[in-house]
Parts: structure tokens; sequence; C-alpha cells
């Protein structure tokens, strides 16, 4: 890559994933000639779009690999659900109505759908599946985009924004080592959240969030988005908080991805470091929890906790990447996993006494609870009796940060003296405008591809 | 504290790290749409030896996978399924050849399959000279018909047996029940479309240009397929002319053989080429690297049956008849001695694999 400094670029893009690629696109196919800034080196380019599987669309009728409809004011529901109330709802619904006719878009620039995987097949009507996952999406654009003269950085490190006044100049990056100066007539920020710089997550969560496990991309440090707030960008979404879900204690600090998942927690007791048990794991399937039990495990001593099972329960639910910890008996079980004995032997005796007879099935609510039992497990409570025994680890595995920089319905950046003249933003950076609280399956790629066309196309509009 | 996958690892055999690769897919899933592999892998949730033969069997290497995968390397779990089912296969058909040791050698070596070749045509030159008959008609005037039988049918009808014992072989290890007609209609309908090639939504493999997809080598290898079907049943045709309807060759040109055979021997040599082409702009480390050149060789092989049979056509009634007829009976008798050695045999395992699946599939 040479002489990325030589000419003010028409367009410069922060961010390789979905939201960039989309808007460096939009951009090219308007006639802009736009430079990508990857922080990534090109193997791990695409950030957390290369973990993500799906997108989720409305559609008034089947469309594509979705079937039946999936309306504005059903998706808006399921939004509302999960964020409780926490959207803009003007933002919301038109990203929701455009989201019908990026389906189509993504088909044309190179993407395939397939229908939906194994085991998701309750979203076979609301979410369109990527053929091979997000990492290909992430190949098919950048194939789309460099066909139409989009340059990409790769290892790109942007550590400043230049900004006079309402006015953007150009930025610093630090590229394959190198501290460069790049102009540019315009800037689209797609660079995700903070979630990768742990300080940044231990002041804002408090010091336990040093042991999260950070399920993405390493790469999204926070860096264009603090730039932006420090020359006074307005923000959006709660600084504090970070969407975690409950994974294989075991996985790797960073970019684990999918395969960190673990689906044995409804069949399990679930003890902390002590072995004590502190939540119902029988609340409900699986699918609705896992993100409560991320937030549950980080409240725990050292953010960590154990799901326990018997031979009864290996094979009810997806395979696990590392197999588990087996043990012959409850105490080996205990000392490999680093447990008390006496206590989880104790919590597991006190678990098998409070259950009672009755039908168990794995695949819906069964209401098979234990009695007297605090807390209680309100579903497929069955005795852990029948060995071998098996233990996974669990710790929080960290998605996303909320905190945001404010847009508008053109994606442009707010900041102290209204719009920024030539700044937009796309994807995970903007996120929390819509989604202030919890998630929704294939949302983050719908915001990402709906923002990231728009401050395309308002880029190519005036600059 | 925990145990890691990473601290355990000690060299693995090819069966060994296939494994271990397909329980991390089994953990992801995102590739289930790409080919026959993945649903049938995701249908388990431990994986026998026999189990990653099938899987190896199924395998396509349209590497589609590979481009999708968040684990390759430099990520710590340094999936590379192409080339493990790779590996898998070539041990594979290694274990399963009769006798033990051909296919060790004709899988690796190109310089073993030309030499064969060579040989082949030696042969044929020495038998053109050795067994020249007093009279006959086309070819049958350089060998008689009884002559070709003779030296044709053992070279055709040994590695017949030979591929019969590797597939029994085969169908024990990988658990194979009882083959039903319906089984075999599925297989041959996969088979005959490619549709393992096919990319499932995606438009073709991404064989030759990175992580791109590319219907070529899907086309080049039915050209050679058909190709060679359509070589085949000239063949057919002619025997049957012969000894059904007592209708000697030569044919003219509007006669079963050659309207099936010179539609047959372009295919064959276009395909051939475009395969070998393909396999010099493709990333050898997603196969198995040290059967690359006995691949191409083989390919060269097949190839050349289809074009020297073309080039013996148009040299009819010419003096290049005998050597060209010597060449063309030559690389065909190399071609058939080696079929169940070289990577001609993918062609009877993909099928066994295809069948077994639908086994699979139908229950």
């Amino acid at each position: 890559m040479t002489a990325l400094d030589d000419q003010p670029w028409d367009l410069v893009i922060v961010g390789g994933g979905n939201a960039a690629l989309c808007a460096a696109i939009e951009a090219a196919e308007a006639g802009l000639k736009p430079l990508i800034l990857e922080a990534a080196p090109k193997p791990y380019r695409g950030g957390n779009s290369r973990h993500t599987r799906n997108f989720r669309c409305m559609h008034r009728g089947p469309l594509s690999v979705l079937t039946g409809a999936y309306e504005e004011d059903e998706y808006f529901d399921d939004l509302i659900r999960v964020t409780k109330g926490e959207t803009d709802e003007g933002l919301a619904r038109m990203t929701i109505r455009t989201s019908e006719e990026c389906l189509p878009w993504m088909e044309a620039h190179g993407i395939a759908f397939q229908p939906s995987l194994s085991g998701t097949l309750s979203l076979s009507r609301t979410n369109a599946f990527f053929l091979g996952g997000g990492k290909a999406l992430v190949n098919a654009y950048y194939n789309t985009a460099h066909d139409l003269g989009v340059t990409t950085a790769y290892e790109a490190e942007v550590t400043q924004i230049h900004v006079t006044g309402p006015r953007f100049e150009g930025v610093t990056a630090k590229i394959a080592g190198q501290e460069t100066r790049i102009e540019g007539r315009g800037l689209i920020l797609a660079s995700g959240g903070f979630q990768a710089d742990l300080d940044w997550l231990a002041r804002a969560w408090g010091p336990a969030a040093r042991n999260f496990l950070i399920r993405g991309t390493p790469y999204n440090r926070g860096v264009p988005l603090k730039q932006m707030l420090d020359h006074g960008a307005d923000s959006v979404g709660d600084p504090t908080q970070c969407h975690a879900v409950a994974i294989d204690g075991r996985a790797a600090k960073f970019d684990g991805g999918i395969v960190t998942r673990l689906d044995c927690v409804p069949f399990s007791i679930v003890v902390n470091r002590n072995g004590d048990r502190f939540y119902d794991e029988g609340e409900d399937v699986w699918p609705k929890r896992y993100a409560i039990w991320g937030r549950l495990v980080a409240a725990q001593p050292e953010q960590v906790a154990y799901s326990i099972i018997d031979a009864k329960s290996r094979d009810l639910f997806m395979p696990s990447v590392y197999p588990p910890v087996e043990a012959d008996t409850l105490d080996g079980l205990a000392q490999k996993l680093g447990l008390p004995g006496t206590k989880l032997r104790e919590t597991v005796e006190a678990f098998n006494a409070a259950c009672r007879d009755g039908d168990f099935h794995p695949t819906e609510l069964d209401g098979l609870s234990t009695e007297g039992l605090t807390p209680p497990k309100t579903n497929w409570a069955r005795p852990i009796t029948e060995p071998p025994f098996y233990g996974y680890s669990l710790r929080p595995g960290v998605t996303f940060t909320y905190l945001g920089l404010k847009v508008d319905e053109t994606a442009r950046v707010a900041g102290p003296a209204g719009r920024f003249d030539n700044i937009w933003a796309a994807g995970e950076i903007m996120a929390g405008s819509i989604l202030g609280q919890g998630y929704l399956a294939g949302f983050g790629m719908t915001i990402g591809t709906v923002f990231g066309r728009i401050a395309g196309q308002e880029a190519a509009a005036h600059v | 504290m925990f145990d890691r996958i990473e601290d355990e690892a000690p060299t693995l055999t090819a069966t060994d790290e296939a494994r271990r690769q397909v329980e991390i897919c089994n953990a992801c899933r995102y590739c289930e749409g790409y080919c026959a592999v993945f649903p049938s892998a995701f249908s388990q949730r431990a994986f026998s030896d026999g189990d990653i033969t099938q899987l190896a069997s199924l395998c396509h290497n349209c590497r589609g996978c590979y481009y999708a995968c968040q684990y390759t390397e430099p990520h710590e779990f340094a999936l590379n399924l192409p080339r493990a089912l790779a590996e898998v296969r070539v041990e594979s058909w290694d274990r399963f050849a009769w006798p033990g040791g051909f296919a060790r050698l004709f899988q690796r070596s190109g310089g073993a399959l030309a030499l064969m070749l060579v040989l082949g045509i030696a042969a044929l030159f020495w038998a053109l000279t050795a067994l020249a008959p007093a009279s006959g008609e086309g070819f049958y005037a350089y060998l008689s018909h009884a002559a070709m039988v003779a030296i044709f049918a053992p070279p055709f009808l040994l590695p017949l047996a030979a591929i019969a014992i590797g597939l029994r072989r085969y169908w024990a290890e990988v658990g194979g029940q009882r083959i039903r007609w319906p089984h075999l209609k599925a297989a041959f309908a996969d088979a005959a479309t490619m549709r393992n090639l096919s990319g499932g939504a995606a438009e073709g493999c991404n064989f030759e240009k990175g992580d791109r997809y590319s219907q070529a080598r899907r086309h080049a290898h039915q050209a050679v397929f058909w190709g060679f079907l359509l070589c085949f049943a000239a063949t057919s045709s002619g025997t049957v002319l012969h000894y059904v309807f007592d209708m000697p060759a030569p044919y003219g040109l509007f006669s079963l053989p050659k309207l099936l055979g010179l539609p047959g021997g372009l295919l064959l040599t276009v395909g051939a080429i475009g395969l070998i082409a393909l396999k010099f702009k493709a990333d050898t480390h997603l196969g198995a690297p040290e059967v690359w050149g006995g691949e191409v060789a083989f390919v060269a092989l097949l190839g050349l049956t289809g074009l020297t049979g073309l080039l013996l056509y148009f040299a009819t009634g010419t003096a290049l008849v005998a050597p060209l007829l010597a060449l063309h009976l030559g690389t065909v008798l190399a071609f058939f001695l080696t079929t169940p050695y070289s990577k001609m045999v993918h062609g009877f395992y993909r099928m066994a694999a295809l069948i077994r699946d639908a086994q699979r599939k139908q229950g």
C-alpha cells in the first residue's frame, strides 16, 4: 500500500466491517474514491461482522430465503421487548423499513444467503442467514468494493481525527507501524465499540471487567469513538454498559467467536467458585436466557461459574468446542474444577433432594421444578446422580458496548454546534441510538447495513 | 486449572487431525449450507475413524468453507478443513487399494504415471509390429480385433476387480448398509450435477480465485466427466455393434461410436486442459500437496486418452495411423492399469460416499 497520503481522499472510512463496506460500496457506486482504514491485518479484517451469521429483515411477503411475512410493527415490538423502550422510535422504524430493500441489495452485491441453520429454525421467518457466515459476507463485500475501485489499508489504526469546527480535515493513522497523516473530504466512522480496550471497560464497568472474555475482534478499542467524544460529539447509550453472554470459560481472551457458546445451563445446576447455586437455571429456554447469564456470572466471585451435569444430560445440547471436564465422582469433578468438594456435594445433594418425579421434555418448558429449594430450578430439574459427571466453566463473554455517537436519519454525527459538516457514522459505533439495551439476533447487521448504505450515499451527496 | 486443547497437541494422524477440526466445526456450523460434508457431520456428536473417512470422501475440495472460516490460521484453532479431508482421502485410498502399495506410488508420483504411459505405448508399438495381421480394415489392418481384445480385456477387468475390493473395504469402514434404489437415485443425481461443487447458494467454488466464487472447476470437471462417459459409451457401442450386430469397425461419421466418441474426445481433452490450468492457479496448501504432481499427471493422462483418440480419427487414411494407434491404445492401457491406484479412483469412492450419505438422509 503506497501513497495513501498523496492525495486528499474523497472519503476516509474508519473500520473494515459490514457498515464500513456497505458505505464504501455505496460511495464508490456514486463515483467517489473511498479509502478504508482497517485496523486489523487482512486475515482478521471485518471487525465483529466476521463473527455474525444473519440479518434481521422486515418483509411483507416471502423474500429470498425468508418465509412468510415479518412486518414493521411486529419487528418494532420485538425490538421494544429487548430494549425495554431504550430506542429512538423514529430511527428504529426507519431502520426496520429500510431493511426490506437491503436484502436484495446485499444479494446484488455478492452476498449469498441460505436457509436457516439447524438449531435456529425459529429464525427462518425473521432472519436471513449468510452462506458460510459473516466472514463470507465480509469477503464478498471486499471483492465488490475493490472491483469498484475502493482502496483498503490493513493494519491501519487511526490514532487521531482532525476536526476544525464542524469540519473533518483528516486523520492520523499508524499504518504497519508508521504514523501517516491522511487528508479527506469526508469521514465515515464505522469502527465499532470499545469492548476490546479492557482498561476502558474496567473504568466503565468496574475492575471485574478485566476477567471478562471478549467474544469478538481485539481491534475494537474505541479510539475513533473517544476522539469524537473529545471533539464534543453527542453520545448515546449507557457508557457503563456492555452486552455480555455466558460462554465457555476456557475460551481465548479475544476472538473465540461462536464456538465458545455453551448450551448446557438449562440441563445443569450452576455453582459459583464457592460451590453455591445463585440463580434459576431452568427459568426459560437458553436462547432467551444466555444474555442474562452473562450478567449473573459477572456478579459472581472472580466472574466465573461452573455448570454441572451428569451422564443423562450429556447429549441434550449442541456439542461444545472444548470437551467438558469429566469425573466418575462429584468429589473428583470438584477437584478437577478447583471447587470445594464437600460444598459441591452438599449443593448437589440438596438439589437432588428437591427434585420431584415428572415428565422431562428437553425441548420445551416442562415445568419439572424443584420443591423447597432456594433459588429454585423451575424447569428440567432432574437429580444429578448418574456418573460420569461433567463440568463446564462459564465466564461473561462481551459482545459489544452501548456507548456510541448520536446520529440523525442521514447518519450524520451531531456535534457541539449542530451536525458536523462531513462526518457520518454507521454500525456498532452508533447502534446505541436504536439498541439502547439488550440485543435482538441479527439486528446489529441490520443497523450496520442500513446506516452504512445511508452514510455512503450521504457522503457522496455532500463531499 | 483449565485444560486447553493446544496444551496437548502431539503429532496427529490425518484422521485425528481431521477429527480435531470437524469437532470444532460441529460447535460452529456456519458452513452448513456449502455441501454434504456439513449436514452429515452435524448429524453426529462423536466421530469414529470411519465417520471421518466418509466425511473426507464427501468433500469435493471446493474450499468454500476454508475462506468462510473464522478459525483459519493465524487463529489458534488453525482450521484448514479442505486440506485435512484431502489428506484423509489420500491415506484412505492407500489403505483400501488392492494390492497395497500401488496407490502410494501412483497417487503421489507423476513420474510413475508417465513411466506407465511410456511402457503402455511401447507395449502397443511392439504389439503392432509383432502381431501385425495379414489383412484387415481400418485399425484392424494394424492390429486384429482378437489381438486388441486379448490385450485390453485383462487390464480392463483386473482393475475393476481391484476397485471392487477397495470399495468393499470402504463400505465396511464407513458402516454402509444394504443399498437400495432410492439411495442410488439420490447419489447419481448429486454426481451428475456435481451438486457438491455448486457452492450451495453461492456461484460455484473457491478453487482458483481465492475467496471469489467461480464455476470454472465445476464446468471443467463436468466436461471431463461427461466426455469420459461419452468415450466409454462410444467404445461400448462399438463392442455391441461388433458382437451383436456383426458390424465391425471402421465406422462412418454418422455411426454411434463416432457420434459419441467425437464430442466425448473433445470434451475430455478440453476439460482436462482446464482442470490442469486450474490446478496451477489454485493454492496447493488447501489440498494434499504431496499428491499434487500425481493428480496433475493423472488428469494429463486422462486428457491424453481423449486427445490421442481425436488425432487418430483425424489421421484416418494417412501414414500416421499406425503410430497414433499405438499412442492412443498405449495411453488407454496405462490409464486402465493405473485406475485403481490413481486419482481416477476418487470417482468410485465419491459415488460410494454419496450413496452412504443418501442412506443417512433417508434413514
